[in-house]
């Protein structure tokens, strides 16, 4: 079982969380083009290997996490808030 | 065979003696037991018939390798299948039986099977299938599949009760910093080493008792060491299997916590499912004594040495009078003293000439000697032994029981589900566990350490590991190197019988023979995974503790290659079977998955609903009256609402509440339509789109203050669109200053529908002059009072097409907003109406729900493609321009009349063209109802080209799962009052 620290809420199975996606993303904005988007969420990298992608602690404070994880042992590097605001001040306090 | 129990021997506990049934024949056996022992106790031999040829199988081992002695446990509702006798405990009033025969093991019809089994060889099954050569004869046909069901029944083992389990299970948690696994003299030291350095320690064992193989020391006293070990704070958690190694120190364990009662508590579960995270594993599994393939080496009598030293020094058991013990190292010895002291005549052969052993020479060693043939059927006759550097029958000699020992296998198992594989070790002739960069270390004979005190060693060494890699010390350790006897191995997997068409088995439990592994190389099927596949090697029960060694080294041997080369199957957890209870634990009958009611729910129930489940919600079904059934009930319901007034509970619709400055331009991204210029004080219906231009969900957003919105979505996506704004607002659009709160279960919602809906309501508020048509328009919001002061929020919208309000008060108001409006719905006639009214009236307006947006449909399909904004962009607004999405043949939302008004049709049916009635057809159909207004069956659903195109043309509903077509005509999905007059009203 992944088990996640996270920032929130300490160490907890992964069964509390949702995955959610690449985290490394840059989503056009809501006018670009029909090619851009189609880039954005259809061309994907299928990593292997450490990869930064978001999870959602869904039976937990609800936030949304960026994590580097490992695609071939699971091994979690980093977990941290996907907002950048958040991200400053979880990393304020450590 | 000849078994007898001894006086002065074994743990067992004379004082309580234990009487238990075998085959419906009662027995005696005392506290300590195993079913196994017991059995042995009374000198029953076969227990058991093979897999594949229904040979007689005795008990070969005295553990969790056991793949003779599979026996039924229980009857009726607690029939318990394929359970290893060697582990199951006595308790009084057991009832146990042979399986996989008729009429029972000592006598079965199937027998004759061991005469046929040139035709059973590998493959029987793909070969047999494929036709009989040379012109694939009966290939495919019915006779075939006749024959399947017999060559079903004849193999199989046991069968499963297919009553409902009785018994309950639960699921279990704990934390510790170490976990360590195995309960042997490494395990024991590990734990008391990591204990005393203020480590939380928790000892498994599979066992009912601690001590592992020094369980087979006379001397050894389990619970005093017990006593000692808990006293250092240790937990100690027997009959307790850790199955399987996860990520992150994760164990999954199995607690046999009653099967070992006659009477057990009610209160207590069958078995618990524990999930452990630790800090680090400690894995002292022991390792498994392998057997040695020769010509019947499967009769009644044949067991591991190991096993006999447990028998007799466990549950002092003499296992046989005279008796051969095989060999090609040096751990026999010790049980060859044991045995002869105990009164059995015991002769060693040794594979091996040129070793140096001490013994008490109370029994005959006989170098160079390896068995050949075992003479007998259901017990073993004589053994017909043969030199081991000339391989032919040299003598015969009388006994009735054969030991063997062809070396020992590490249990690898757990360090292996980590995927970390194992290394052959040439010099001791086993596997043993590689190093892992994870928190697990490996410590005793699991780690290939023969002698006691190198398992004690490395137990503490195991421990220091734990320490240093846990941060808490740096201490240097080192463990014993591998092997641990005075003479080496000398590998010896099989000996080769002479003769054609030899029963020479590789693999107890399904009935492997060394010719099958041939067979199978052969026929190409040479890598380890194929070679398991094809001849079943290794699977089921046991998993192939015994037997794959020696199946790997056949192979290696044919194919001219050393074993590591040939490589090892991965083992997989469960390291022993867990059984489905477990797995489901308490999830079962109504807790199988959460349940939610509304605050209304009682209320509901109370005034007669019956309720249906929608995702995990209860929601009233329908308000029967008297004798009324569904469809009475439903069709006076909807009628009622079209004539008069309905009350309808709706709480269970998710609900956001959307706060902040940056709220409207927010709404405004998220939904297809504009939300920017909505007034406060009104509502909007709205729809969302995925990135991919498909519609997610659609639902309302009230805007109560300037920077405050009340939304409510579908009850099956509540969950998912939550998730979605809050990523969006957490990962895309980090600067929008926009708060979001699921508040579903703070407020109670219900629909006030029909023609009276607004006289009702006036009854109810505080001031009515709040919900009149001029201050209240459609699709306006009110937040204000009903009566007695209980603050709502009222909103004019309309599901089913009638003048209707929807109103919610926080939940503790929910059941006095209900006495109030049902009061007064019921002078105007009004009703209490559920879901298949809801449906109907909404079908008849042609609204969709979750039945259509099924997450294919476009907003276009949907036929709701005024709801999608061309002035600004929006989630999903670039994609749904793509060009697959706008072909002109995708399916597009109508309705469907049955083509004579008197017929039916269902949901699901599939839409085709006269004379053209195929494949996925050109349209289908979601949702169905009889029309209460119109007096007929109607539907929606979708049709390539839509309206337009079918409006004049006679389709056919095609519903091949309940035989049956229906002709159709294609009408308006807005199929009353289509320009919402009633709405508006």
């Amino acid at each position: 079982m992944i088990r996640i620290n996270c920032p929130y809420c300490g160490e907890r199975d992964h069964s509390e969380f949702s995955y959610g996606g690449d985290a490394t993303i840059k989503y056009p904005s809501l006018d670009s083009s029909e090619k851009e988007w189609t880039k954005a969420i259809f061309f994907r990298k299928n990593i292997k290997g450490f990869q930064l992608e978001t999870w959602h602690h869904t039976n937990g404070c609800r936030m949304w996490l960026e994590i580097e994880r490992s695609t071939v042992t699971h091994e979690i590097r980093s977990v941290k808030p996907c907002h950048p605001d958040l991200k400053k001040v979880v990393e304020n306090n450590k | 065979m000849k078994t007898s129990r001894l006086k002065n021997y074994g743990k067992i506990n004379r004082n309580n003696v234990l009487s238990f049934t075998w085959d419906n024949k009662k027995y005696k056996g005392f506290e300590g037991d195993t079913l196994a022992s017991a059995l042995l106790a009374n000198n029953i031999g076969v227990v058991g018939r093979s897999f594949k040829y229904h040979r007689p199988r005795g008990i070969f081992s005295s553990g969790v390798e056991e793949s003779g002695a599979l026996v039924t446990v229980g009857s009726k509702d607690r029939r318990d299948p394929n359970v290893r006798a060697t582990t199951q405990e006595l308790y009084d009033g057991l009832k146990a039986s042979g399986q996989n025969a008729f009429p029972n093991v000592n006598f079965d019809l199937a027998g004759i099977n061991n005469y046929l089994g040139r035709f059973f060889a590998s493959g029987f099954y793909y070969k047999t299938f494929m036709g009989i050569p040379p012109f694939e004869w009966g290939k495919g046909t019915a006779i075939w599949m006749f024959f399947e069901k017999f060559i079903r029944k004849a193999a199989g083992m046991g069968s499963a009760s297919t009553l409902p389990d009785p018994d309950s299970y639960e699921h279990a948690h704990d934390f510790c910093d170490v976990i360590i696994v195995g309960s042997g003299p490494s395990g024991i030291a590990a734990a008391i080493e990591a204990a005393e350095k203020k480590l939380d320690v928790i000892l498994v064992e599979q066992d009912s008792i601690i001590g592992g193989d020094q369980l087979s020391e006379n001397e050894f006293d389990s619970s005093h060491i017990e006593n000692q070990i808990k006293n250092l704070g240790i937990k100690v958690m027997t009959r307790t299997t850790a199955f399987g190694l996860y990520d992150n120190c994760v164990v999954g364990l199995l607690e046999r916590v009653t099967d070992h009662l006659s009477l057990p508590d009610k209160t207590l579960p069958r078995q618990r499912f524990w999930t452990i995270r630790a800090k680090h594993i400690i894995v002292g599994a022991g390792a498994i004594e392998r057997h040695i393939a020769f010509n019947n080496n499967d009769i009644p009598g044949v067991m591991t040495v190991n096993a006999s030293k447990h028998y007799l020094n466990r549950y002092g058991v003499l296992t046989g009078k005279k008796i051969v013990i095989t060999t090609n190292n040096d751990s026999v010895y010790e049980t060859a003293e044991l045995l002869s002291e105990a009164g059995a005549n015991v002769t060693v052969l040794d594979s091996r000439t040129n070793f140096e052993i001490e013994t008490n020479k109370t029994f005959e060693i006989r170098r160079g000697y390896v068995p050949y043939n075992i003479n007998g059927s259901k017990k073993i006759d004589s053994l017909d032994i043969s030199k081991s550097e000339n391989i032919n029958k040299y003598e015969t000699i009388n006994c009735d029981q054969v030991l063997l020992s062809g070396g020992w296998s590490p249990a690898v198992h757990l360090l292996s589900h980590r995927g970390v594989k194992p290394k052959w070790d040439y010099e001791n002739a086993c596997f043993l566990p590689s190093d892992t960069k994870e928190n697990i270390t490996m410590i005793g004979s699991s780690r290939g350490l023969w002698n006691k005190n190198d398992c004690i060693a490395s137990g503490v060494a195991g421990a220091t590991d734990a320490l240093n890699r846990l941060g808490i010390s740096k201490t240097n350790y080192f463990f014993p190197k591998p092997g641990g006897w005075k003479n080496p191995i000398k590998p010896l997997y099989e000996v080769k019988y002479n003769k054609s068409r030899s029963k020479s088995f590789v693999d107890y439990q399904h009935d492997v023979t060394s010719d099958d592994v041939r067979l199978a190389h052969r026929e190409g099927f040479i890598s380890v995974e194929h070679l398991k596949r094809y001849t079943t090697l290794g699977m089921a029960n046991d998993q192939g503790k015994m037997g794959n060694i020696i199946g790997l080294s056949l192979m290696a041997d044919l194919l001219n290659k050393e074993i590591p080369e040939v490589g090892t199957t991965v083992f997989r957890p469960p390291y022993t079977p867990v059984s489905i209870g477990a797995l489901s634990g308490r999830n079962v009958g109504k807790h199988f998955r959460p349940l939610r009611v509304t605050p209304i729910h009682q209320w509901n129930t109370d005034h007669g609903a019956k309720m249906i489940e929608v995702g995990l919600y209860q929601r009233p079904w329908y308000y029967p009256k008297e004798n009324e059934t569904l469809s009475d009930s439903y069709i006076r319901e909807a009628t009622t609402v079209r004539k008069t007034v309905g009350i309808c509970d709706v709480t269970s619709l998710g609900k956001i509440a959307i706060q902040g400055p940056d709220s409207s331009e927010f709404l405004n991204r998220i939904y297809s339509n504009g939300f920017s210029k909505l007034q406060v004080g009104k509502a909007r219906y709205g729809i969302m789109l995925r990135d991919d231009g498909i519609v997610m969900d659609d639902g309302t957003s009230w805007r109560l203050a300037e920077n405050e919105y009340f939304m409510t979505t579908s009850t099956g996506e509540a969950a998912k669109v939550m998730s979605w704004l809050e990523e969006l607002l957490q990962t895309r659009w980090t600067n929008l200053n926009v708060n979001v709160t699921s508040v579903s279960e703070q407020w109670a919602g219900v629909s006030v529908a029909g023609p009276k809906s607004r006289e009702v309501l006036n009854n109810c508020v505080d001031d009515s002059s709040v919900i009149t048509n001029n201050n209240l328009l459609f699709m306006g919001v009110a937040s204000t009072f009903l009566k007695g002061k209980i603050p709502c929020r009222i909103a004019r919208i309309s599901f089913s097409g009638e003048l209707a309000f929807e109103v919610y008060v926080k939940s503790d108001f929910a059941n006095t907003m209900m006495d109030l409006l049902w009061e007064n719905a019921k002078k105007y006639d009004g009703c209490l109406y559920g879901l298949e009214a809801l449906g109907a009236l909404r079908v008849e307006k042609g609204h969709v729900t979750a039945a259509e947006l099924d997450g294919r449909v476009t907003i276009d399909d949907a036929g709701l493609s005024k709801m999608a904004s061309t002035k600004k962009s929006y989630i999903g607004s670039a994609m749904r321009k793509r060009g697959v999405l706008k072909n002109n043949d995708r399916e597009i939302l109508v309705g469907f009349f049955p083509a004579n008004l008197k017929e039916t049709f269902n949901a699901g049916t599939i839409v085709c063209e006269k004379n053209n009635i195929k494949g996925q057809g050109i349209g289908r159909i979601t949702s169905v109802t009889y029309s209460p207004e119109l007096r007929h069956w109607i539907g929606i659903g979708f049709v390539k080209g839509g309206l337009d195109k079918w409006k004049d043309t006679t389709l056919v509903g095609a519903d091949p799962v309940r035989n049956k077509q229906t002709n159709l005509k294609v009408v308006s999905p807005h199929m009353i009052d289509p320009k919402g007059e009633r709405m508006y009203a």
